[in-house]
């Protein structure tokens, strides 16, 4: 945790509210997110209980799961939870903007810029929590590879259509979360963490109600006191007054009130079965509806105060201003949705279910490449994150007191002028360290020439060596003037592109040679004995 | 002393010529595409890279090697001239401003250039795997060798192997481990994962791969070879080329009879010592620990000291250049220079574990990553980044420390998950931290500033 990070934790903790760490908003927020809060059954992975879910905080859609261990009711869980989630998806698909992309062209190997296509705008999808993130990579998981009765008829148990479409998308969400900075799949306590900082530890702020009880207390009480009855208060039949935001659910729940429901629910079923005429199956159809709605009931109480709390934080985020640069970021989760739009359409295969040796490092480049990017667009984008970096020793602002006009020495000699900043930072300033600032939204170097007194003094020299134009004199602005305050980081504002890795078909020796060539489309997981309880 | 009784049964010239005859026997003549040799500490990793490299490009071989930092491709490309001046050399570089060390310039059969295309035709080109990762639509080399293969990432040889037909790998496995600042756990157990060592993944795919191991630490004096080898490579053990009397540090003044001169007095007596101050939670920087850093280094300098080695007969004596500080965080780096300018110490070289790989010194101050720490993280409990500080110096390792750290590892055993199909590393760092913090019990000195 940075030195500014735990100032603000304490300072919350003294004033009993969230400190705020940010003052604008660091992610891409929709207009029109898809909220989806959904529940899992313990001891059961990738056993959905229910969700609720939908773009309209008023009317949120519910599906339930009556027996979660029963796999048509799952199946119709899933084939309901599609009908939702890809139109909302598809809804993105259809408009486009005409942009630009370098590609290698096959037959001259040159790079040149084709024409393509740019979804205009791009779904965002919002969980509670990051374990809401995983909970979405797995439904992907073991959604993507199934096979419907049409893709295969002689598939033991064929998955209603569009469930497998279903599990690539809900799969690409799960690898565009991993990519620092990605607004596709975000989760609520992340976004909130990110903005505010509490008086408790990061662990318990994976806690949404009560993250969310210190940063806006009700009725004016401490976040301590509203935090910690967020996550203890019981009702008169010991259940959480704030249930938590799952997908798991308490214990006392499980125990106390879902057991039995479902207990309920299956004495119905196994009776309707049993009926002998049509009178008694009709008054047993009656019970067994009883007992789903009580089912239904109570996945509602458990999922509707995360789902208003989600809400609520989306107001909250809502209030801060964007970062200049989230646009920007954005555009890359728009980038990120047209390719995969484009996979889909094109009847790619779903994603595989490990990558290989080069799609790994290419990823791992692209995740390294964008969180060196996103922690410099946030400094820059705002004050309060720069402090912070400031604080660390990696940046320092000051006024410049002087500026002395010098030139290199080359046969054409060009401008490379001696600023002083005068600086109340402690940079770590090694020998000939670089310092950039932003100069029209572009960086600009600058080279540490030495302190003109001591350290101690605060008054750093630097050597200013480009965007000064072409000319002998540097162009109008380019350089600092005697009085302007500026701020220079001695991190790069863009990350390097890292050098482009071979084919995967040229996979080398040294990490197994080309992956074998894969006909076959990879299968399901065979059905085990739990599968058909 | 013991030391002729000890060649009797050990001769660790001959040990090492043994082992490096091997190396080069498999490289040059073997039948397997690649060769990997664990080198330990200071066993003389670079003069096995020269001569191979010498005996390669003899061979009428092309070469290139493969090396992380430009720091270490200077060094070697001034190695390879010193050793063969008329051996034509590439040095492939970067485009950025001053992407090689000037001294370069002055050698005659070196070449630079920023292109490979340039430098084909010459016996040995070096350079780092960013520039090579580069390098596209060559013939390839028909031998590589990579340079501190263990702390290169298994990305960064998936971008550079296509340039090689064969590779000596060359590395020590006691070091920090390459990471990410990114997650991997996504590819933890993969044999390809990205974020792993070279090495691993290349073993992993090439199981039959010849491993050579260097037997003896050149650098390490007789005090720490064994604690060093204990802790830090229980199965593959190495020893010392020295004896317990071919080095001796001396010192001209008497010690004053503070914590500092007596903990020097220690150190140079058995070359270890442990400045212990009073238990307390700090920051990062804690004052009074960094003070205590920069007043032990002051007072190195300050007491005339010599150094008696192998290398020479004669006193040499101790100075600035010869001493490092090693600190776990870049901000206690900034913090123990500026504390040591302030009494005066500018030339001490005072850097993290990390940029302190592969340099050696003849006396070694260390702020132990634990100390004054509430909690032990798997930063602070990465094996590689003690080994890295404790194996720095020919002479004397002089450890600062807050008291309490053997109760903060108790109460913080290694809690990192267990990731399927992943080689458990071992000794894991909480092990090597307990045996090396056992040894220095007996070198304590206690002081309160």
């Amino acid at each position: 945790m940075s030195l500014i990070a735990t100032l603000a934790r304490l300072e919350a903790v003294s004033t009993g509210r969230a400190q705020p760490v940010a003052t604008v908003r660091h992610r891409h927020l929709s207009e029109r997110p898809l909220v989806f809060v959904p529940l899992t059954t313990a001891g059961e992975a990738g056993a959905p209980l229910g969700a609720l879910v939908g773009t309209d905080r008023d009317a949120p859609r519910l599906l339930v799961v009556p027996q979660p261990r029963d796999r048509d009711l799952r199946s119709a869980f899933l084939a309901e939870l599609a009908d939702v989630v890809l139109p909302y998806v598809d809804g993105f698909a259809d408009a486009v903007e005409a942009a630009e992309r370098a590609e290698t062209d096959p037959e001259t190997g040159k790079r040149v810029k084709v024409e393509v296509e740019l979804c205009a705008d791009a779904p965002q999808l919002i969980v509670p929590s990051r374990a809401g993130v995983d909970f979405v990579r797995l439904l992907g998981r073991s959604m993507r590879f199934r096979r419907t009765a049409e893709q295969d008829p002689e598939a033991p148990f064929p998955a209603p259509p569009r469930v497998p479409l279903l599990g690539r998308w809900l799969t690409h969400f799960g690898e565009r979360a991993r990519v620092p900075g990605s607004s596709l799949l975000l989760a609520m306590t992340d976004l909130l963490g990110r903005h505010w900082a509490t008086g408790q530890s990061t662990l318990e702020d994976q806690h949404l109600g009560a993250l969310l009880a210190w940063i806006a207390p009700p009725g004016g009480r401490s976040g301590a006191e509203a935090a910690q009855e967020a996550e203890l208060a019981r009702d008169a039949d010991g259940q959480l007054v704030c249930p938590p935001a799952g997908p798991a659910t308490d214990p006392a729940f499980d125990n106390r009130l879902l057991a039995p429901a479902i207990e309920r629910y299956d004495r119905a079923r196994t009776a309707l079965a049993a009926a002998e005429d049509g009178l008694e199956a009709d008054d047993r159809l009656g019970a067994l509806t009883a007992a789903e709605r009580e089912i239904r009931a109570l996945v509602e109480s458990r999922t509707r105060p995360t789902w208003d709390a989600v809400w609520h934080g989306l107001d909250l985020l809502r209030e801060l201003p964007p970062g200049a640069r989230v646009e920007e970021r954005w555009t890359r989760d728009r980038w990120s949705f047209t390719g995969h739009r484009d996979r889909v359409l094109a009847g790619e295969p779903p994603q595989p279910r490990r990558d290989d040796a080069v799609t790994a490092a290419n990823k791992l480049a692209v995740r390294e490449r964008e969180q060196t990017r996103l922690e410099a667009q946030e400094a820059l984008d705002d004050p309060l994150v720069m402090a912070g970096r400031r604080l660390a020793g990696e940046a320092f602002a000051g006024e410049v007191v002087d500026v002395v006009m010098a030139y290199s020495e080359s046969k054409r000699p060009s401008p490379r002028p001696l600023v002083t900043v005068r600086t109340d930072d402690r940079p770590h300033l090694g020998e000939r360290a670089r310092a950039y600032r932003s100069l029209g939204g572009k960086p600009q170097t600058a080279e540490f020439v030495g302190y003109e007194t001591g350290p101690e003094d605060g008054l750093v020299v630097l050597r200013v060596m480009d965007r000064m134009g072409r000319g002998k004199e540097p162009e109008e602005g380019s350089v600092p003037e005697k009085g302007d305050r500026v701020c220079f980081t001695l991190f790069e504002h863009e990350p390097r592109g890292g050098a482009k890795l071979p084919d995967p078909e040229e996979t080398p020796w040294t990490h197994g040679g080309p992956p074998g060539e894969e006909a076959v489309p990879e299968p399901a997981d065979p059905v085990t004995e739990e599968d058909v309880l | 002393m013991t030391a002729p009784a000890q060649q009797a049964v050990f001769d660790p010239g001959a040990a090492a010529s043994r082992a490096t005859d091997a190396i080069l026997r498999d490289t040059l003549r073997g039948a397997t595409r690649g060769v990997v040799v664990d080198s330990p500490p200071g066993a003389g990793k670079s003069t096995l890279v020269v001569r191979a490299a010498l005996e390669l490009a003899e061979a009428g071989r092309p070469l290139m090697v493969v090396a992380q930092t430009n720091a270490q491709v200077d060094d070697l490309v001034l190695r390879l001239a010193e050793k063969n001046p008329d051996l034509p050399v590439g040095r492939l570089h970067s485009s950025d401003t001053d992407p090689y060390d000037k001294a370069l310039d002055a050698l005659e059969n070196v070449r630079t250039s920023a292109k490979a295309a340039d430098l084909v035709g010459l016996g040995v080109v070096l350079s780092t795997a960013a520039k090579w990762a580069h390098v596209k639509g060559v013939e390839p080399w028909e031998h590589a060798i990579v340079d501190e293969a263990y702390q290169m990432r298994s990305d960064a040889l998936l971008a550079v192997a296509n340039l090689f037909e064969r590779a000596l790998f060359v590395g020590d496995p006691g070091q920090l481990d390459p990471f990410s600042v990114v997650g991997s756990e996504q590819w933890a157990g993969l044999s390809y994962d990205p974020s792993a060592s070279a090495v691993t993944t290349l073993l992993a795919h090439n199981p039959g791969l010849p491993q050579h191991r260097l037997p003896v630490s050149w650098r390490l004096p007789a005090s720490a070879a064994p604690l060093v080898s204990d802790a830090f490579y229980p199965y593959t053990p190495f020893r010392s080329g020295t004896g317990h009397g071919d080095r001796r540090l001396t010192l001209g003044v008497p010690s004053d009879g503070s914590g500092p001169d007596r903990v020097i007095d220690e150190a140079a007596e058995s070359g270890w010592g442990l400045l212990e101050l009073p238990a307390r939670h700090t920051p990062r920087t804690d004052p009074e620990a960094v003070r205590a850093v920069a007043t032990v280094v002051r007072r190195l300098l300050d007491r005339g000291g010599a150094a008696v080695s192998e290398r020479s007969p004669d006193p040499v004596p101790l100075t600035a250049d010869r001493i490092a500080v090693g600190t776990a965080h870049r901000d206690q780096a900034a913090a123990v220079r500026a504390a040591l300018a302030e009494l005066g110490v500018t030339e001490v070289t005072v850097d993290t574990a990390n940029r302190l790989q592969g340099r050696e010194y003849d006396v070694t101050v260390v702020l132990h990553p634990l100390s004054g720490r509430p909690d032990a993280t798997a930063f602070h409990l990465e094996t590689g980044r003690l080994c890295v500080l404790a194996s720095r110096h020919r002479h004397a390792c002089i450890v600062v420390c807050r008291e309490g750290v053997g109760d903060l590892l108790d109460d913080y055993p290694s809690t990192e998950p267990v990731q399927l199909g992943t080689l458990v590393k071992f000794p894991d760092g909480w092990e090597a931290n307990h045996a090396v913090l056992a040894h220095l019990a007996e070198h304590r000195v206690a002081w309160r500033p």
